[in-house]
């Protein structure tokens, strides 16, 4: 785990597209996250992309009116998308659908707020945030090479520890793990929390990054729906998936380049609907197959 | 003003609760979320806008034509999609991701052959002269929708209730087993829902073109989420119950858009986790779907 914050960190001196590899590691993370609530819980939280924004909203408020420094804003941003989480966390009692849809709809909420022409003054609407005195290219490059590290971590400690091993029993059969002594609803929120503190993490840094975004950058669907299909592809619920379809889904996403965004939301549209109908484990279960075991 | 927003509320609200209705029917017999059902309703608009534009057909007379290539094409969905997934322990969740797919290959599709560019029919399609109630005036493509909406809520509700097919509907809702072991043909019962569900969601899709201005090729993703907020109004499973959150929604848009415009957005995602929050089980509170 510590090997990939300083591969991130060494790699640029000697492949030099930056943003290329920042992007990476946004979704590496994203992708994690997507994978602490969906792999250990069965929960899907279709409108990820609006703790990513809450963040990266979050930590742009902080420093252009509490002038903080950018680190204390990423951390402001992280702990805004937990807030978030907290209080859609009660929707974790109902059954998946109607987490997945309401998360969807809460994201649309946070949106619709913040690019409120009506808010102007506080989130400054439609017109984007500039973050140009906070501008460190370098610096937020790093800092999303150490979160990264730390989501992965949180994943391999959440395979090994009671938490993990708890909610995966309550996602096999949560009435038996009830009966066991588990809180089934403190686990899962657990799981959101932790999910959702590496997204606003991610969005805060990703907005200290670009310095300049809108609101329809930061709340845009297919920033979910990117990290939903890498996490499915490797395989939800292992340490390895996410990092493996990120690598290969993303790295050919940017080798073929973006003509229409389009043909990348059919093929991805079609790839979930393989995975789902064929392979529900993902590349892992290949793997398991072949004999082998998978972080 | 109050009044006005009132009465075009219930003409929405019926609109709305035709939107809802194919969904909740599906989710009923199925326990499906039929994420596509937006993206349905976005190739019913544009086989209706099409036909108007190259054929001249009224899209009064495109809903029942195109309204059996739905009906088969849901069978044939269904039948290749759902049995392989029963049985399994997760299906909720595999079922709902895999109509997420369904629904990004659909718009995925509709943005490659349209663009994005909103269509619209011109309202005069169905006469020019507004329509007078109650002291309002409303125009006359309102009205039509309304009467459309209400008269599809009645032919499900005589379907549900009063045939052979339809009691075999309610009991496959209210348990696959035993409706199986009934002797009720459960696949072929939940196809013709499933057919009948993605007709709905055409039908809704041709009023939107006159009730919502204007459809475009990604539409689907906005307006899924407003049948998803109508339907768990009324209560998730209850068919009946879509008809009354469909008014309560279509009411209180209706009040928003005369009072708040600015915030009209956000109502139907705030209804959603609203009532998600305070009160799952609808407004009439039935079943909630506790894990």
């Amino acid at each position: 785990m510590i090997l990939i914050p300083a591969l991130f960190a060494v790699v640029p001196l000697v492949y030099n597209n930056q943003l290329l590899l920042f992007n990476m590691m946004v979704f590496l993370t994203l992708s994690q996250g997507i994978n602490i609530i969906y792999g250990f819980t069965g929960y899907l939280p279709f409108g990820y992309m609006g703790l990513f924004g809450a963040g990266a909203y979050g930590a742009s408020l902080a420093v252009l009116f509490l002038h903080v420094p950018a680190i204390v804003a990423v951390i402001i941003g992280g702990l805004t998308a937990l807030v978030l989480s907290l209080i859609l966390s009660p929707l974790l009692r109902l059954s998946g659908a109607y987490f997945a849809v309401s998360t969807l709809a809460a994201s649309e909420i946070v949106y619709y707020v913040i690019a409120n022409p009506d808010l102007t003054t506080i989130t400054k609407g439609p017109y984007g945030i500039n973050l140009s005195v906070i501008f460190n290219p370098q610096a937020s490059y790093l800092t999303m090479a150490v979160i990264t590290g730390l989501a992965t971590a949180v994943v391999i400690y959440l395979k090994r520890s009671h938490l993990g091993l708890s909610l995966k029993a309550v996602r096999d059969d949560s009435l038996s793990a009830e009966m066991a002594g588990i809180n089934v609803g403190r686990q899962r929120m657990l799981a959101l929390a932790w999910s959702a503190l590496f997204a606003g993490l991610t969005g805060a840094t990703f907005a200290w990054q670009i310095s300049v975004f809108y609101p329809d950058s930061v709340f845009d669907s297919s920033i979910s729906i990117f990290a939903i299909v890498f996490c499915l592809f490797g395989g939800a619920g292992t340490v390895m998936g996410p990092i493996f379809g990120v690598l290969v889904l993303y790295g050919v996403y940017n080798l073929i380049g973006i003509t229409e965004p389009q043909y990348f939301q059919l093929i991805y549209g079609v790839l979930i609907m393989v995975l789902v109908l064929f392979l529900p484990q993902g590349i892992a279960s290949l793997v398991r197959k072949a004999g082998r075991d998978v972080l | 003003m109050l009044g006005f927003s009132l009465l075009a509320g219930v003409l929405f609200g019926l609109f709305f609760g035709l939107v809802g209705l194919g969904l909740n029917l599906v989710f009923g017999v199925m326990r499906i979320v039929n994420l596509a059902h937006g993206n349905f309703m976005m190739v019913g608009a544009f086989g209706a806008f099409w036909a108007y534009t190259l054929l001249g057909w009224n899209p009064l007379i495109t809903v029942p034509i195109q309204g059996v290539a739905f009906v088969l094409a849901g069978i044939a969905l269904y039948y290749l999609l759902v049995p392989r997934l029963v049985g399994l322990k997760d299906f909720d969740m595999i079922s709902l991701v895999l109509f997420f797919g369904l629904s990004q290959v659909i718009e995925a599709l509709g943005v490659l052959a349209f663009g994005n560019d909103p269509h619209s029919i011109s309202q005069p399609v169905f006469g020019k002269a507004p329509v007078h109630f109650f002291g309002e005036t409303f125009p006359v493509a309102w009205a039509v929708s309304a009467l459309v909406s209400l008269i599809l809520i009645a032919l499900v509700y005589l379907y549900l209730y009063r045939t052979r097919a339809g009691y075999a509907t309610r009991a496959v809702m209210a348990s696959r087993q035993e409706a199986a072991a009934s002797g009720v043909n459960v696949d072929f019962v939940s196809a013709i829902a499933f057919g009948i569900g993605l007709f709905l969601a055409s039908v809704a899709g041709m009023l939107s073109l006159f009730m919502l201005g204007s459809v475009s090729a990604n539409f689907g993703g906005g307006i899924i989420i407003t049948a998803f907020a109508v339907v768990v109004l009324g209560g998730l499973g209850d068919p009946v119950g879509t008809v009354l959150g469909g008014l309560v929604y279509g009411v209180a848009l209706m009040v928003m858009e005369s009072f708040l415009p600015s915030w009209a957005n956000v109502l139907p995602y705030v209804l959603l986790v609203g009532t998600l929050l305070v009160r799952p089980g609808g407004i009439l509170g039935k079943e909630v779907r506790h894990v």
